[in-house]
Order: structure tokens, then sequence, then C-alpha cells
């Protein structure tokens, strides 16, 4: 999409995208803000790593419907997603192999802390905190994969 | 043994979860490694790496007996359990062992077949197919086997598509793979779903426990075999289940179809050992019926029509596809007679098989690499241009007919003794006839290779032109192994024996 | 034919079961096939979670006790009433015997795994359709055969 025509001449009325860029601009942060609500309560109710990564990704997918693939991949890099897709399972893998140096087996997060149940506690938040960052970045380069093989739809064609 | 002291005490210990997640680790960290060549060198660590660990482990299991270990420390049934017994242990090291050949040969294969900024990816979902398909033999957890179930199909659908460089049909391929697998992994979480609706667990010792309680269990239970028995008929490539295979074979990348060849319907093949003997017991009726009429009925439906349908084939892909078809029928055979004889042969034929349908690959790759060879008229001369490659491909093809002194005979003649055994003599008439029609088409090109000069280009012979050293080593080791088990199979029959022993001495 | 109305849920299960499985097999266009996948794969999700619902149970997290208290000598006064190690209050236990009914959460966990399988190869199935529609120009099963009905016929790729 490229840049709305607001000319000096006629501020909004040719734009018609203006009430979008208004409303997701409003929108997008309180999503991302949802998706980490989402992230810590997987303790006490629904929700947990995926949703919240797919709630966040769904911030990331509405701003680049909106203001455009290209805008969408200055503000996140294809580069940094790919990163961020390793560094989610090193996340994960790499609490299990912490756990797994400091004695016990794969996964048994019970060493982590003082005493099993903090333990435990620690352990989720990490390997939850590795998925949320996987799915994430696994939505949104999924989307900018499928995103990028065809031309962006201009203004007129709408 | 002495190769067990120079094994770290946790490598053994913590053998099979260091088997899952060392592959899976380091996926991730291959899919964004700068070039192909330290992605290949990564990738060969690994393998080797997990070749010995499974060595290790293999021999710790045959000192030792039953290991099972506690995932994140909690204790089955609740927790999920890794378990490596005589069933598993011979699998993994052959998974990984094949995983490390392929690695080997992958290295001048992916350079002709892959595009460079592919190539990091490739390797990480070679090392994802790996993780899956280990995790899937190790694990003691139904549902934990879906998961690596789907791992490994994944990562595969993925692998059959990168074939599009060279031959735009491995994306319909791939695409009818990713159909009839989906349908076959949702087939088996059905089963399963009616497993924990029957015995309150997921844990697969605790569920034969609770069926032999219940004598059987319900029409819940007969519900949940039938669709685990068809679930994995798909991933097994059963005859009439088996649409995906060819197309599959034939198109992937030829690094890909050596290690497919070799393990996929393999992995699939153990999880139904595992289910129909050790979850489910023969002794139920419908296990029993479905046994004999779904098992065996196919499985020789499978043999003869498979086998007709190589010999009409062009492609010499397509023709070992459909081979590894009718010798899956072999296997099906085995187990349906569920005898402990039958059982030890059709997983001694598992293992042949992977070694013999490997090497073939690996030497039809090789052909690919220089000639660009497809068809079985592009065979003529073979015997001339590349001795060594055809070399091996002739070793490698006597035995998947069956000659003595080769693997194949050995585990074909266990077979014939345990058919025998339960007087099915029409049984042991179907495998002469399958390894004649193997002969057939077998035979048609190592004649074509042997007897026919090579063919001339532009009026000019085609010379000798070997394959590179790292594609002649893999395949000889290959083809070597084959004859040494021919002619001494004693270690790889007493594995195979130890297995069916855990299956039907506990049953 | 009372188990139609006890059994609804299966019901539900086996008419999208089979709904998906027909579209998969009866479709000529891949993405129709790709949807009927999906509803087949949504109808096993169904099937699981409906069992896991347990008649009059709430969800399963650990209700805080404040009516009961402890007698004289630190014992619970109601059978089933525990003191949780990292605090000072009391929680009811539920399960067998108790006041307390839970419905079961291991399904929803067991379903969450498939849900991100089925993603995952609906996202792989959906590129390679779009390959496909690149390098064959259309996603019908028949064109795309026989586009590639030349090719058999000779067995290879040139």
């Amino acid at each position: 999409m490229s840049d709305p025509q607001n000319s000096p001449e006629n501020p909004l009325g040719r734009d018609p995208h203006v009430l979008l860029r208004v409303i997701s601009k409003f929108l997008i942060p309180l999503i991302a803000l949802f998706a980490f609500y989402v992230q810590f309560h997987g303790d006490y109710g629904p929700g947990g790593g995926f949703q919240a990564g797919v709630i966040l990704a769904a911030s990331v997918i509405l701003y680049a419907l909106v203001f455009g693939l290209t805008e969408a991949k200055r503000a996140f890099p294809p580069r940094l997603i790919r990163y961020g897709m390793t560094l989610g399972v090193l996340l994960y893998g790499g609490t299990g192999v912490v756990n797994f140096i400091l004695g016990g087996e794969f996964l048994n997060y019970s060493n982590l802390a003082h005493d099993a149940s903090h333990g435990q506690h620690y352990g989720i938040l990490a390997v939850e905190l590795g998925v949320l960052v996987t799915v994430t970045t696994v939505m949104i380069a999924i989307f900018y994969a499928f995103g990028s093989r065809q031309p962006e739809t201009s203004d007129e064609d709408w | 043994m002495s190769f067990l002291d120079l094994v770290p005490d946790w490598l053994l210990i913590h053998g099979p979860a260091f088997l899952m997640a060392l592959p899976l680790i380091m996926a991730a960290v291959t899919a964004i490694l700068p070039n192909k060549r330290v992605a290949w060198t990564s990738t060969f660590i690994v393998t080797a790496i997990l070749t010995l660990t499974a060595f290790a482990i293999a021999i710790y299991n045959a000192e030792v007996g039953t290991t099972i270990y506690k995932m994140g420390g909690w204790a089955p049934p609740h927790g999920i359990s890794l378990v490596i017994d005589a069933l598993s242990a011979p699998l993994v090291l052959l998974i990984a062992l094949m995983g490390f050949i392929t690695v080997i040969y992958a290295m001048p294969a992916t350079v002709a077949e892959i595009k460079p900024n592919k190539r990091a990816p490739f390797y990480a979902a070679f090392l994802l197919c790996i993780a899956g398909l280990l995790g899937m033999v190790v694990s003691g957890d139904a549902f934990n086997v879906f998961v690596f179930l789907e791992v490994s199909s994944i990562s595969t659908y993925v692998l059959v598509a990168m074939g599009a460089a060279r031959d735009r049909r491995a994306l319909s391929a791939a695409y009818n793979y990713l159909i009839l697998g989906s349908i076959g992994a949702t087939f088996y979480v059905i089963g399963v779903g009616f497993l924990y609706m029957e015995t309150g667990t997921l844990n697969m010792a605790d569920m034969a426990r609770i069926l032999a309680d219940l004598d059987g269990g319900s029409r819940v239970a007969k519900v949940a075999f039938g669709f685990i028995v068809i679930g994995l008929g798909l991933k097994l490539a059963m005859f009439p289940l088996h649409a995906w295979l060819p197309g599959a074979y034939a198109y992937a990348p030829t690094p890909v179809t050596v290690f497919l060849a070799s393990t996929a319907t393999k992995a699939a093949l153990y999880l139904l050992l595992r289910f129909t003997f050790f979850v489910f017991d023969p002794s139920y009726t419908y296990v029993a019926d479905v046994l004999m009429f779904v098992l065996v009925g196919l499985g020789v439906v499978g043999m003869v029509f498979a086998s007709l349908q190589a010999i009409f084939q062009t492609d010499v892909r397509r023709m070992l596809a459909f081979s590894s078809v009718a010798q899956v029928g072999y296997m099906l055979l085995g187990i349906g007679i569920a005898t402990t004889a039958s059982v030890a042969a059709g997983y001694l034929h598992l293992l042949n098989h992977a070694i013999i349908k490997g090497g073939l690959f690996l030497a039809l790759g090789a052909m690919w690499y220089r000639f660009g060879i497809t068809r079985t008229e592009d065979f003529q001369g073979l015997g001339k241009t590349m001795p060594l490659t055809m070399g091996a491909f002739t070793v490698l093809g006597l035995s998947l007919i069956g000659i003595p002194f080769t693997a194949g005979f050995v585990s074909k003649l266990n077979l014939v003794y345990a058919a025998a055994d339960e007087g099915w003599w029409w049984a042991v008439g179907i495998i002469m006839l399958t390894s004649i029609l193997a002969l057939i088409y077998i035979g048609r090109v190592l004649l074509a290779a042997y007897f026919q000069s090579p063919p001339e280009i532009k009026g000019v012979v085609v010379a000798r032109n070997e394959a590179p050293l790292s594609m002649l080593l893999p395949m000889w080791g290959l083809a070597i192994a084959s004859i040494i088990i021919g002619i001494d199979a004693s270690a790889i029959v007493d594995a195979s024996t130890r297995a069916a022993e855990l299956l039907l001495g506990t049953g | 034919m009372f188990e139609w109305f006890s059994h609804f849920n299966y019901v539900v299960v086996i008419i999208l079961m089979m709904t998906g499985l027909y579209t998969v097999f009866a479709s000529r266009n891949l993405i129709k096939k790709l949807a009927g996948l999906s509803v087949f794969q949504t109808s096993v999700f169904l099937l699981y979670i409906t069992i896991g619902k347990v008649n009059g149970g709430q969800p399963p997290i650990l209700v805080k006790d404040k009516s009961y208290g402890t007698d004289d000598d630190g014992q619970a006064l109601l059978d089933g009433v525990v003191q949780v190690a990292a605090g000072n209050e009391s929680y009811i236990l539920p399960g067998p015997g108790s006041d307390v009914l839970y419905s079961n959460p291991l399904p929803h966990v067991l379903i969450l795994t498939a849900i991100v399988v089925g993603v995952a190869t609906l996202s792989i199935g959906l590129a390679l359709t779009v390959r496909i529609r690149e390098v064959y120009g259309t996603i019908e099963e028949d064109e795309i055969e026989s586009a590639d009905f030349v090719y058999n016929l000779e067995g290879t790729a040139d």
C-alpha cells in the first residue's frame, strides 16, 4: 500500500484508509499487551506460550496489513525474525540442558531453585518464554514468506 | 566391554533424551549458519555423535536390559517415559547410522541439487527429521510418539519438496505425501484418543497392563486398534495405502530418498510392532483377526502386486520404490504370522532391507550425479563407465533378490522357515514367486548395465567417470555390510530374536 | 435413539470427520483438499476435548478454602483439605470422595499440541500450493496431472 494520498488540498478526503490506520494505531499496542497478559496468565488460566505468540504475531500482521509490508519489514526485519526462531528453540532446549547439567533428568525443573515448587515455577516461565518467541517469529515469518510472493495491491486497485 | 568404558556415564543414563534433544537443538542452530560448508560440518558432527551414542546405548542395552528414562523427573504413568529395550535399540542404531551415511553422501549431492541459499535450511530440516524419527522410536508414551511422528513427517514433506529444483513433479509428490501422511497421523491420534478413553492413561506399558486386566477391552479398544493399524499403515506404505511412496521416493533429492527409504517406513513398522504385540496382545480375538486377515492379506497382496508394478516401470527410482512396497509386504507377513520366529524374521528383514534399499538409492544417486540417469534404458554400459558404483548396485541388487551369501537371503530364509513351521505353504510359494519377480526387474537393469556397450554421444563413446569418493565409501560400506550379514548373521539374528521374544514372550 | 442425545458430541464428531475426509478425497482443487483436512483434524480436537468434560466439574484449579479451619492440633477439619507449602492458605483437594469435582485438563494439553501440528501442516500445504501455482499455473489436480502426463510417459525430467 503506497503512502496514502494525504495531499495538502485534500487532507482526509481521498485517503480511503484513514479509519483503518487510526484504529489500528490505537489497537496494535493493546493487542500486544493482551498477548503478554495471556502469556503470563498461563499459570492460572487459559493461556501460555502458543496462544500468546499467535496474538503477538497477529498484532504485527495487522500492522503489516494496514501500513504495508515494507513498513512492517522495516520495523521487524526478516533477519531478526530468523534469529528469533532459533533463539526460541534454544531457550526451550537450553532450559532442558541446564536442568540436566544441574543434575537430574532432562527438563526436570526442580533443581532450578532452592525448592522444587519454585524451581518448577521458573522452569515453566522459561520454557513458555521460549515458546512465545518461537511461535511469534514463526508466524511472522510465514506471513512474510506468503506476503512477499505477490506484488502489493496499489491504492487505485482497491 | 571396553567400548562402554570410554563412554561417560551420564551419556549412558541420559542417552535417550540426548538422542532426542541434540538434533532438535542443533537443527535450530544449523538453520541460521552462514554458508553450506559450515552447515554440512555441523550436521556431520551431530550425526557422528548420534551414531556413537546410539552404538553405546545398543551395547549397554544388550548388557543391562530394558531401561526406562523418566522425562522431567516425573514418574510414569503420569510422566513421559523413554524406553530403550531390545525392540528399539537396534532401530535407534539403524536410524543414527543411516543418518550419518546420508550426510557423508550429501556433501556433493546437495551441491548439485539444492540452491546455495537453501542448503543450511535443508540440513536443518534433515536434522529435524532425524530428531523426529529417534524420538518416535525411543518414546514410551503414545501421544509423545504422535508428536515426534509429526515432527519427522513435516520435515519429510519439506525435504521431498526441495527436489523441485531438479524435477518439478516433486511438488505434487510432496503435496500428496502431506495429505496422506496427515490423514494417517490423524487416524493414529483418533486411535490413541479411544485408547485413552478405555484405559485412562497414555503410557504404553500401563495401557498394556490395563488392557490385559480388562481382557482385551470393550468395543472402544477394538475401534482404537483399527484406527491405529490403518493410521500406521498409511505411514508404512501397506499395500493399498502406498500411493504416496513412489512419487516421494522418485522426485525427492537423492540424499533424502536414501534416508527416507531406509528409515521412515521402518520406524512406522516398529510402532506397528509395538502396538500390536506390546500394548495389545495377539491373544485378543480382534487382534488375531486383524493380524490374520488384514496384515497377512494385505501384505501378501502387496508383495505380488507391487513387484508386478515394479516390473513395468521405466524410471528406476519408481521401480525401487515399488520394490520397497513389496518388501514391506514381507515384513507384514512376518508380523501377521505372529510366532516368535516369524516376528524375528520380519524384524530381521526390516533391518536388512534398510541397509539394502539405502545402498541401492545411494548407488542410483551417484549415477544421477555423474550422468543424470533415471531410466532403465540409460543403464546401458554402466558396467564399464561406472564399474565401482555398478558393482555396489549389483551386490545390493542380488541381496534384494535373495541370492545366497547376502543379507536378503538370510531374512527370506528365516521367513520361509517361520511360514513353513506354521504349515503356510502358500506363503512360501508367494515368497518364491516375488523373489523371481524381483529377479526380473533387477536383472533387467543388470543386463543393460553389463551386456550392452556404453552409449555414444555425438559419435564419442562415453568415458569412464566414477562417482566421487564421498559417495563411493557409503555405498560400498553398505554393500560389504550386506555381504557380511549374508555370511555370518549371528549378531543381527540374535538382536531380532531378542526383540521378538520381548514382544511375544510377555504377551 | 436416546444415545443420540446423551452422546451428542460423538455424533457431531463423526459428522465433521466424514465431511472432512470426503472433501479431501473428492475435491480436485488443492486448497479445498487442505480445507477438508483442516475440518477432519478439527473433528479430532472436538473428540478429545468433549471427553474431558466431567458433568458438574469445575476448572482444574485448586479452590481456596476459607470456611474450614484447623482444630487445635493443626489437623484440618475436613477430609481433603490440605495446606500448600508455599503459603498459609488451605485448599480443598479435588478428586474422588471430595466435595469438588474437576474436569480433566489432560485432553486440552494434548489438543494444544495437535493444533500446533495442524497449523504447521496447513502452512506447509499452503506453501506447496503457492509453489505449485507458480510452476504449473493452476491448482486444479487434473490440470496438474495432464501437464505432467508427458513427463510420465517418457520417464524423464527434461
